[in-house]
């Protein structure tokens, strides 16, 4: 191959804000077709360019000194943009969902403006900018670029008040998380004099630890964590997901959450991993992924707001993910990786399946639309395969993610029931929505937001549009493969994330990249019997969901469930301060373990 | 260089939290969220700032002030201004849909 690499980072950013310039400067003159066709042209060819990165790759860390700014004796004043296979593979991740986000709303908003591809456009740019810098600043720039534009993407629809709320409230709470990020920012600005995280980290080992690196650590990483939406910082997800038009869904569940997942361990193993003890990272991050995975498993199963189920389920797999990369060890990173992009798959076909129930039966309630399904032939059979996929059945790559993760971390038991209880409320909900089983559900309870009164995207009574079928079969068929196809560079990409040394040596030193070993990333005999375990766990939890109900369940575990809910009270200056008090748990769990 | 500003700029960011944890408007809300920014320009500022040094352009006599966080803080401002006026637009929105702006009575999204 003739490309040099090294060009290739600062185009995955630059290509999509050229093309937000154009759609933006057509969209007055040209036709819906032709802004389309611009947005669409530009995704494909970011898919195009991130997936040489990908695989360049594979040679080797790809380093670019932007604008020509090396370093000289080890110190510089450029920026850096640095990608291995895992940053190169979300960007890619970030391109490819884009597609098939764009796809989807080609035909699904009728009646969309040209800015909502100049958004998604720029949200793309973000992301991608996120998964290959190397500058703790630049990471601060486009962490807020992707925010900014998603509270206006979720907010599009701003003639309903649910939406301009969760809009608002996704707003404040983020930004209070990047303002915490920026003071970190500063504080190891003025420790160490620098702001690439190489540098930091080169400095940081001259330094040592005290009380102001470990503060900085906490603020840096609590706006990631407000991003990836770890209890208690996952208050504004499922508001943000259940009022953001559905192709956007896919894009925050499959990509931007998780990125905040990789902002956090890129941080604390690059920045700080000199100073910072494994034992110390590993508890903090494991304590947090446990009661996160296992919140949002029970937020999960009590929702009826099917936009909501799928938040939740997000947030529980946001945790579980999160376990596995408390390992800070190779085969637990690479788990966890694969484990993103299957979710990423198979999460996003499900938010465009509810999509579809919503464009074609104006609610996503659970129980209103109770029997209501029996005449939809496409989300009939695929949204219960979706589910069992959720759960983790072979091979889809949820199953082998979750295999890898739960062999590396060793909480097997924590990794089946989450991903069966998740997987089991959509079952569930499939069940009675598509084959009218079990009794009609008793609609008494107050606790839970109904998905009553929600706005209908694009209305289509007779045939489903191609570009939406093609965007769900799509990413199903991607949550498939990445089960299926061998993915040796994530294992050898994961080795790579990990080696501090050989990234400081590279970037500051200018060190030739460095072969690396690799770990198995393939299905083992066990990895499939859980696998199945889950999804027959998964079958188990929707039969006797739709039976009994929620009825005798909730009222068994009637005061807990209400206090959860209540904690869940929708009330913006409630989640600010359980912003500030999980800054605090989380400094003091760094402490303690 | 003394401690003060370090306090003010700490002070000033969770004070902001403060704000917005006990805000009865949402504007109200979005100015705090503003002031918590403000803490970081203080704390960027004062990182870089020397008593007796001079602006940092080319060729200033003595010692100058720290030109990095100057552009960090100015790029924060940038920031703090798109995330401002996108939340006091939606404030806006919120005010004419539910015709209210205080968010004890705003109860349409929950657990």
């Amino acid at each position: 191959m003739s490309v040099d690499p090294s060009w290739l980072p600062p185009l995955g950013i630059a290509i999509p804000l050229v093309g937000a310039c154009i759609v933006l400067a057509l969209a007055k003159l040209a036709p819906r077709l032709v802004i389309d066709v611009v947005a669409m042209t530009t995704t494909v060819v970011s898919v195009g360019a991130m997936a040489l990165l990908f695989a360049a790759t594979s040679a080797g860390r790809v380093v670019t000194w932007v604008g020509g700014w090396t370093p000289r004796d080890g110190t510089s004043v450029g920026i850096v943009l640095a990608a291995d296979q895992i940053g190169a593979g979300f960007a890619l991740l970030a391109c490819v969902l884009t597609a098939c986000a764009l796809s989807y709303t080609w035909r699904y908003f009728d009646d969309a403006e040209a800015h909502v591809h100049v958004l998604i456009l720029l949200f793309m740019a973000g992301m991608v900018g996120f998964s290959l810098t190397a500058d703790l600043f630049d990471l601060f720039v486009f962490l807020e670029l992707m925010s900014a534009t998603a509270y206006a993407l979720t907010g599009h629809k701003i003639e309903e008040p649910r939406s301009v709320q969760g809009g608002f409230t996704f707003g404040v709470v983020t930004s209070l998380g990047a303002y915490f990020t920026l003071a970190g920012i500063g504080i190891l600005y003025a420790r160490t004099g620098q702001l690439g995280m190489p540098q930091i980290g080169a400095a940081l080992d001259r330094h040592g630890m005290d009380a102001l690196v470990l503060a900085a650590l906490v603020l840096v990483l609590t706006g990631f964590l407000v991003k990836a939406a770890i209890v208690p910082f996952h208050f504004w997800l499922a508001d943000a997901h259940a009022v953001a038009p559905t192709p956007v869904c896919v894009l925050f569940s499959g990509v931007m959450a998780p990125l905040g997942l990789y902002g956090v361990l890129r941080v604390s193993t690059t920045v700080f991993g000199g100073v910072l003890p494994a034992g110390s990272l590993h508890g903090t991050l494991l304590v947090l992924g446990i009661i996160t995975a296992a919140l949002g498993a029970t937020l999960c199963l009590m929702q009826r707001h099917l936009k909501r189920m799928l938040a939740y389920s997000t947030i529980a797999h946001l945790g579980l993910f999160l376990v596995a990369l408390a390992t800070v060890t190779a085969s637990g990173v690479a788990g966890a990786v694969i484990y993103v992009f299957g979710h990423a798959g198979v999460k996003g076909a499900l938010f465009l399946m509810v999509g579809v129930l919503l464009a074609r039966k104006g609610n996503v309630d659970e129980f209103a639309l109770y029997c209501k399904g029996r005449d939809e032939r496409l989300t009939k059979w695929l949204l219960p395969l979706g589910a069992l996929a959720l759960a983790g059945l072979p091979p889809f790559g949820t199953g082998l993610g979750k295999a890898l993760s739960e062999e590396s971390s060793g909480l097997i038991v924590l990794f089946v029931l989450v991903s069966a209880a998740t997987g089991g409320a959509v079952l569930r909900a499939s069940l009675r929505i598509h084959f009218g089983l079990g009794p009609r559900p008793d609609d008494t309870d107050v606790d839970t937001t109904k998905g009553e009164g929600e706005e209908q995207e694009g209305r289509f009574p007779q045939r489903l549009p191609a570009t939406m079928i093609g965007a769900i079969v799509a990413l199903l068929t991607g949550g498939l493969l990445v089960g299926l196809v061998p993915m040796e560079a994530i294992g050898e990409g994961a080795q790579r994330f990990l080696d501090r040394a050989g990234m400081l040596a590279q970037t500051l030193g200018g060190a030739p990249a460095s072969a690396i070993g690799s770990v198995d990333v393939e299905w083992t005999w066990s990895g499939v019997v859980l696998g199945l375990l889950s999804a027959a766990l998964a079958v188990g939890i929707g039969f006797v969901g739709v039976h009994f109900g929620l009825g005798r369940l909730r009222a068994a575990l009637k005061t807990p469930l209400h206090v959860v809910h209540r904690l869940h009270s929708g009330h913006v200056g409630d989640y600010a301060a359980w912003l500030v008090f999980g800054m605090a748990a989380v400094g003091a769990l760094f402490v303690i373990t | 260089m003394s401690l003060l500003p370090y306090f003010v700029a700490g002070w000033l960011l969770l004070i902001g939290c403060f704000g917005v944890v006990r805000s009865r408007d949402l504007v109200h809300t979005v100015v705090c969220v503003a002031i918590a920014q403000s803490g970081t320009y203080v704390l960027l500022l004062s990182i870089g700032f020397q008593y007796g040094a001079s602006a940092p352009v080319q060729g200033a006599p003595g010692p100058v002030v720290d030109p990095v966080v100057q552009a960090l803080t100015l790029t924060d401002i940038v920031v703090s201004a798109t995330v401002t006026a996108l939340l006091l637009a939606l404030v806006i929105q919120i005010a004419k849909r539910t015709d209210t702006v205080d968010p004890d009575e705003l109860d349409e999204l929950r657990g």
